[in-house]
């Protein structure tokens, strides 16, 4: 069942491997750039900077966002930072480092020529950013400030303050602002991607959904860019943002789009504990409050004095404990996988005993509550505003929550997916982040994508289709595909039976959280596997929609992409189930060493596994792309 | 640890669409958590509603963080609710108490139409940033972002005026509906740094005329500032004012010289 999956990855030493596929690459000439159409879906990090950077070049570019408007993608809720190697701090970093870093990070499951090109074009992303107006934090003597992030030893984070996410995604909403104001790009806003059209094995275009009145649309392009981020939210209770789904990339998939690596989740280890039943989200507190913040339990279960009366040899800082040189700093899979310990060990905080303490107190005592506020002000302040405790007398509580998803389309070195034409970028797609990611790394890979990697990579595409017409929106493809989609959201409204949508996506997430979480058993995912089609049969059976779908209906919306979370769910259990092995956030409980760390298995598993479909994710089709590391030694990842 | 609120009475305004006149129905909450959000108090709303075959009560929401600028709500009169500095996501209800009644409405601005429900459309705001709210600096051309220091003061300044979420509410609170502490929150975010002198000038003038032709004037209430959830400062109102009063000699001149 295996398939050539060409990856396209040029040839060379991997540091000239980007140098070269630019100088091989096809051009458009800059009067024909207008006569390609290309359609980009979502506008967060990746999708903005892509579109802007498009239409700057004179391509005939159009945006798509469910949101009111492109600057409230959830690129904008990341808070910590964006790493680059500048090597500003001369504390010894290179490009070379940050690649090493990010293969190491993702526990030796990425691909060393993405990931290279991604190191090489970070220091090209702060120039931007800066020249664009993005308020970097700065020294008093006005140069560029920089912190640390999990997983390195060097400072190479840039940020503003504990909003970078939002900084850098107004940036590139101003660029894509200003080129919609001179009308180089159309936007379609509160519109959905309800499918994807492919005619003669290329994609032709997506078909949306009008959120408002519900007029359901198609759109023809040269080529199709999908940035619509992370699938995280499968889990239901997760720091994505409420809208955040997987409905373009699984519509994708669903057309013949490869998907690679779903189980490879991120569960991030510092998020507000839960609190009640009717929570909908978790919230983020940045990794960087780990640069000052120590985390520790009581030693003894059962301890439940007040963490000020715990005496210091009574606490336990496990982080610091078990990962000396890395500390509180140690990865987020390894963070979080420590803190579910010592939870399940019995030695949580809080009401619930469902957190670890995030303690500020020796920070405080050392650099003054000023500096602190200074460095994290508005992140305490959030805090508060949740917890109504205030994280400057008491430690905060946290817990891990999931964050991120590595896995997403297959896309080759172009980010093309396994449709000639479609694109993934972002975290839409699987390629940098291997089997974890690192912190700050997200933001980087968004704006790598969209500024540097996509705006050459299309043209080289599409310079052979100059003046070949391409298949228009009568197209009978077309057609048929909006009538199945006027047919699917009109069965979601008129099964009539008893759940919400919602009821139906917290059931989902349970059952995804428990067995295909921050630990996997094989015995649990078959269990995922017998449980989750019963339930999608409920979904499908019992699901009730009020409403009709001629106007805005939110509920209508939730149902179509609980609809695809519970097929992705499937394919993701099925993908955790058949790694057999651990590796970074996939973190099976047969396969540990005596420490209790990941052991990877690189004989059977030094692949990527992209699942192509079926007609049914329990039945989907896994395909292989081995993994070849030329450059870097694959080692046990140690973070002692 | 957690209690509970009982007999919330929630007056909130239902509208079927921008030509439908619109008006308050009248929910009860029986029981909720103390610990829930604001927007999770809703959510338990809507569930209850689709519970009686009722049609969902729509609001415009997403990272519920308080960042991402989309949620709204006028909450018994104040946009964003009684909590300072606190967008409605933000909001949770550990701030009421039992039995308390309270009055959900949408923005309310002309600049705003009603969408459906609670939700607005608030597209004009990104009117205000396509005419002139960013830096022109090409994909590739940027020189090395140390090249130009900046001071730290100016850098936080700018800052500060660039942690403007979006939202609204500054629109929502003010009695002429004027979009003066968004437009100069831009304004000053981009015209305080040395990256966006070029343009500073064009820019200011360029939003504010756009801003005008959406949106009501401003006539110095500070109410906006009040209901701001990032607490913007309408110290960048007299920025924006005196940049536009500087831009409308010098734009004069420098055409002239042209």
């Amino acid at each position: 069942m295996n398939t050539v999956l060409n990856s396209k990855i040029p040839g060379g030493p991997v540091a000239d491997k980007w140098d070269s596929y630019k100088a091989d690459m096809k051009l458009v000439n800059p009067n024909n750039k207008r006569k390609f159409k290309v359609l980009v879906v979502g506008s967060g990090l990746a999708g903005a900077s892509a579109a802007a950077t498009l239409a700057e070049l004179g391509y005939d570019v159009e945006v798509f966002t469910f949101h009111d408007s492109p600057r409230r993608a959830h690129s904008i809720a990341a808070q910590g930072g964006i790493n680059a190697a500048k090597n500003y701090r001369g504390d010894g970093d290179s490009i070379h480092r940050l690649f090493y870093d990010t293969i190491k990070g993702g526990d030796f499951r990425a691909r060393e020529g993405n990931v290279h090109r991604l190191a090489q074009v970070s220091v090209n992303i702060i120039d931007q950013m800066v020249a664009q107006g993005v308020p970097f934090a700065r020294e008093y003597g006005g140069l560029l400030d920089t912190r640390s992030f999990g997983g390195a030893q060097l400072q190479r984070t840039f940020y503003a303050r504990g909003q970078t996410g939002q900084q850098l995604l107004l940036g590139a909403y101003q660029q894509l602002a200003r080129q919609i104001g001179l009308g180089t790009v159309k936007l379609w806003n509160r519109v959905e991607l309800v499918d994807v059209v492919n005619v003669d094995g290329r994609c032709a275009g997506i078909v949306t959904r009008d959120l408002v009145t519900g007029e359901v649309r198609s759109h023809a392009g040269h080529a199709t860019v999908l940035a619509t981020g992370g699938y995280g939210n499968v889990f239901f209770l997760s720091t994505n943002a409420m809208a955040c789904n997987v409905t373009a990339a699984w519509r994708a998939h669903r057309k013949g789009a490869y998907f690679a690596n779903p189980c490879y989740t991120q569960i991030h280890p510092t998020c507000i504990p839960q609190s009640d039943d009717t929570q909908s989200k978790l919230t983020l507190m940045s990794e960087s409050l780990r640069n000052d913040g120590r985390v520790w339990v009581p030693k003894n279960a059962g301890d439940d004095r007040a963490p000020h009366l715990i005496p210091e040899d009574e606490r336990d800082y496990y982080l610091e404990r078990l990962y000396p040189s890395f500390g509180n700093l140690a990865p987020r899979d390894i963070s979080s996988r420590a803190a579910k310990r010592a939870v399940d060990s019995g030695r949580g905080v809080g009401p619930l005993k469902n957190g670890v303490y995030l303690d500020f107190s020796a920070a405080i005592g050392r650099l003054g509550q000023h500096v602190v506020a200074e460095r994290y002000g508005n992140l305490f302040e959030m805090y508060e505003r949740i917890t109504g405790e205030n994280p400057y007398d008491v430690p905060m509580r946290i817990y891990p929550a999931t964050h991120y998803t590595m896995g997403g389309l297959w896309v080759d070195y172009e980010l093309m997916t396994t449709i000639p034409g479609l694109y993934a970028a972002g975290e839409a797609n699987f390629s940098d982040h291997g089997a974890n990611r690192l912190g700050a790394s997200a933001l980087m890979q968004g704006l790598a994508d969209g500024y540097f990697v996509l705006p050459y990579t299309i043209g080289n595409y599409l310079a052979p289709m100059l003046n070949q017409p391409i298949p228009g929106t009568d197209h009978p493809a077309f057609r048929q595909a909006e009538q199945e989609v006027r047919d699917r959201f009109q069965r979601y409204t008129s099964i009539g039976g008893k759940r919400s949508p919602d009821w139906f996506h917290r059931e989902l997430g349970k059952i995804i959280w428990n067995q295909c979480g921050m630990e996997r058993t094989a015995e649990g995912l078959q269990q995922a596997l017998s449980d989750l089609p019963s339930l999608y049969h409920e979904f499908q059976t019992d699901l009730r929609v009020t409403g009709d779908g001629n106007s805005l209906n939110q509920t209508l919306e939730k149902a179509g992409r609980v609809d695809d979370f519970f097929q992705l769910g499937m394919l993701m259990c099925r993908d955790a189930l058949e790694r057999n092995e651990s590796c970074g956030g996939h973190f099976r409980s047969e396969y540990q060493d005596d420490e209790g760390e990941a052991a990877r298995d690189d004989e059977n598993f030094a692949h990527v596994a992209a699942w192509e479909w079926s007609g049914d994710p329990m039945t989907a089709n896994r395909h292989k792309e081995e993994l070849e590391f030329e450059t870097i030694h694959l080692a046990k990842r140690s973070y002692k | 640890m957690s209690n509970h609120l009982d007999n919330l009475t929630l007056k909130i305004w239902r509208q079927s669409g921008p030509t439908d006149g619109g008006h308050f129905e009248t929910y009860t909450i029986a029981r909720i958590s103390d610990e829930a959000s604001f927007l999770e108090m809703l959510d338990v709303l809507n569930e209850q509603l689709i519970g009686e075959g009722k049609e969902a009560i729509v609001f415009d929401h997403d990272c519920r963080e308080g960042i991402c600028g989309t949620c709204s709500l006028m909450i018994d009169g104040q946009a964003h609710g009684p909590q300072r500095g606190t967008a409605t996501c933000q909001l949770h209800m550990r701030k009421f108490k039992s039995g308390d009644t309270i009055v959900i409405e949408p923005w309310r601005a002309t600049a705003f139409p009603i969408v459906k429900d609670l939700m607005v459309d608030r597209s004009a705001l990104d009117r205000i940033v396509e005419a002139g709210g960013f830096i022109t600096a090409t994909t590739g051309g940027a020189p090395d972002a140390n090249i130009i220091p900046i001071p730290k003061p100016v850098a936080d300044a700018a800052m500060d005026a660039a942690e403007c979420i979006g939202c609204g509410a500054c629109v929502a609170a003010c009695p002429n509906g004027a979009a003066n502490l968004f437009t100069s929150a831009k304004v000053s975010h981009l015209n305080l740094l040395p990256q966006g002198q070029a343009e500073r000038w064009s820019r200011v003038e360029a939003m504010v005329e756009t801003m005008d032709d959406h949106f009501g004037s401003c006539t110095n209430h500070g109410e906006c500032e009040a209901a701001c959830p990032k607490s913007i400062s309408i110290d960048f109102i007299a920025l924006m004012n005196r940049d536009f009063r500087k831009a409308k000699v010098r734009n004069r001149k420098l055409i002239s010289q042209a």
